[in-house]
């Protein structure tokens, strides 16, 4: 294999837990367990590493890293907690990019890890009536609005995002999202760690309970847990490897961070659209790739209305044209831009810090050639995407050494 | 107690109920005529730091996107229809659509809608909540 460039940043070790309820370990348990793993599977030990960044949404405090540090080794290094919604495992695997790019650092490791129990889908107490009328917060509501004045709820707020896109393009409709977890539903029954592996008929997809139309229960994401870790290192330092972990090593050509440009109607429903056009064609740009030549893609499929929203962003489709890139199966695994075979965060799950390091596992893996079962073969190029509202988008694409 | 003493708050402070017909209303920043609902510190589009001037709002427009809410917040009556609607100005507000069944044969993406306002609830206080919604013109 040809030398790395010494400005150039790899990933060496992914791991990630399976993706489940766990009862007899915590956040932080789960996170440490897939730093352990991920330095193994790179060959190095805390003792190698620079530089810690580690998230969590529901446990955010009290501090992902430092409690990762006290399970698996405090050896004073910085350590940075990161916490940027759906986004927040992505987040902690660009500060350690930032900071092996900036040269503070040159082998550095990236955590995430949640724990949501049964929290239930809507994770939202029940609103308590007022005995009194006051206007308060930033609209001057005198009750909880939800459900008065439309929903916020993520159901809602993803099924309304995918109902704008049907609103003006054709061919899209309560079928083509449900034929997006149809699919998702079926490649999980490839992966081990996937928290659930159960194929299911469009029928039994538009026919179970409908949580927010046009998202079933079965087009929505489980809660859950687990624990994701990266390790990145400088291409200088990889230079220096042995030769097996060179040989592993996957490149990333792009990473990427966007928030949200300011659009008129984005203050009553998020937009979750210009922001991944924004890191997708800045990612491109960067890596000198175009949607063509992806392998694979994980992309951010909270909801299936979602997924086929970001056909279109990511533009791996027509423009307008995300109806038809889903009739036509080319986002199967064995389609013209596999999506999702990991079986996604609609059936493989979606602990909310975690994901974001997952799906670098998950096409670190595939590069590596060492996804068994679901292995899409000899892929070369991938993306992963992550968002989370607020909005923070992040994708990162990445390469298999050129060995 | 006749209809005409019964006091009444808007369930939003957008929602201007102070004679004539019931209307929303918008802060407009001046320098660029981003439209907010909520207070502001400074524009979102534009950072100046205002001023912004209250402004009324058309009181039809278009649905731009629904969804039809089955599973909801502990008690939130359930299904109700949760919709963005495009005033005629092309003003972006959340809302339910009301007056129309729940279900997708009966709301349609672009249906024509209208503001209505109705009431929510009283208070220990006798005060009247007043919300709002749109349905079909």
């Amino acid at each position: 294999m040809p030398r790395p460039e010494s400005d150039s940043i790899w990933v060496i070790g992914v791991a990630m837990t399976p993706f489940r309820r766990y009862s007899d370990a915590d956040a932080y348990d789960l996170g440490g367990r897939a730093a352990l793993a991920a330095l193994a599977d790179a060959g190095l030990t805390m003792a190698d590493v620079d530089v810690l960044a580690a998230g969590s949404v529901n446990q955010a405090r009290p501090y992902p890293a430092q409690q990762i540090q006290r399970r698996i080794g405090q050896t004073g290094i910085p350590a940075y907690n990161v916490l940027n919604a759906c986004a927040t495992g992505a987040a902690a695997v660009r500060v350690v990019y930032l900071a092996i790019a900036a040269g503070e650092a040159s082998i550095g490791l990236a955590v995430g890890c949640e724990q949501m129990g049964k929290k239930g889908l809507l994770g939202q107490a029940a609103p308590v009536a007022a005995d009194r009328y006051v206007p308060s917060g930033k609209y001057g509501a005198v009750m909880n609005i939800e459900g008065v004045l439309g929903t916020g709820l993520m159901p809602g707020v993803f099924a309304q995002a995918g109902m704008t896109y049907a609103a003006s393009n054709e061919g899209v409709g309560f079928e083509q999202f449900a034929k997006i977890a149809v699919k998702n539903h079926s490649h999980s029954t490839l992966n081990p760690l996937a928290q659930y592996r159960k194929e299911f008929s469009l029928e039994e997809i538009m026919a179970a309970e409908m949580i927010s139309y046009p998202n079933t229960v079965l087009m929505c994401c489980p809660t859950g847990d687990g624990g994701a870790a990266a390790v990145l290192v400088s291409g200088e330092r990889l230079a220096t490897m042995p030769s097996e972990v060179r040989r592993r090593a996957v490149k990333i050509s792009a990473s990427v961070m966007t928030s949200d440009p300011y659009v008129a109607d984005g203050l009553v429903q998020p937009d979750v659209n210009t922001l991944t056009r924004n890191a997708a064609d800045q990612a491109y740009a960067r890596a000198g790739v175009g949607p063509e030549d992806l392998d694979l893609v994980e992309l951010h499929d909270c909801f299936a209305t979602a997924e086929l929203l970001h056909y279109d962003n990511l533009r791996l489709c027509e423009p307008g044209g995300a109806g038809e890139f889903i009739d036509s199966g080319a986002p199967w695994r064995t389609g013209r831009t596999p999506v999702n075979v990991s079986g996604g965060l609609l059936s493989k799950g979606h602990p909310l810090g975690a994901t974001g390091v997952a799906n670098i596992f998950e096409v670190t893996t595939h590069l590596r050639g060492e996804a068994g079962d679901r292995q899409i073969a000899d892929a070369k190029v991938g993306m992963a995407h992550v968002i989370g509202l607020g909005s923070a988008c992040a994708i990162h694409i990445l390469e298999r050494a050129a060995a | 107690m006749t209809q005409a003493q019964v006091k009444t708050i808007p369930v939003v402070d957008y929602l201007c109920l102070d004679g004539g017909e019931p209307k929303l209303t918008a802060l407009v920043c001046d320098a660029c005529g981003a439209h907010y609902f909520d207070h502001r510190e400074a524009c979102a589009s534009c950072s100046s730091s205002g001023p912004f001037t209250r402004a009324d709002l058309p009181r039809t427009g278009r649905v731009g996107a629904f969804t039809i809410v089955h599973r909801a917040a502990n008690g939130v009556r359930t299904p109700f229809v949760s919709a963005v609607v495009y005033l005629d100005d092309g003003t972006a507000v959340r809302a339910n659509v009301v007056n129309c069944a729940p279900s997708p044969e009966q709301v349609h993406l672009h249906m024509r809608v209208r503001l209505v306002t109705f009431e929510l609830g009283t208070d220990s206080e006798g005060t009247c909540a007043i919300g709002f919604g749109f349905e079909p013109a």
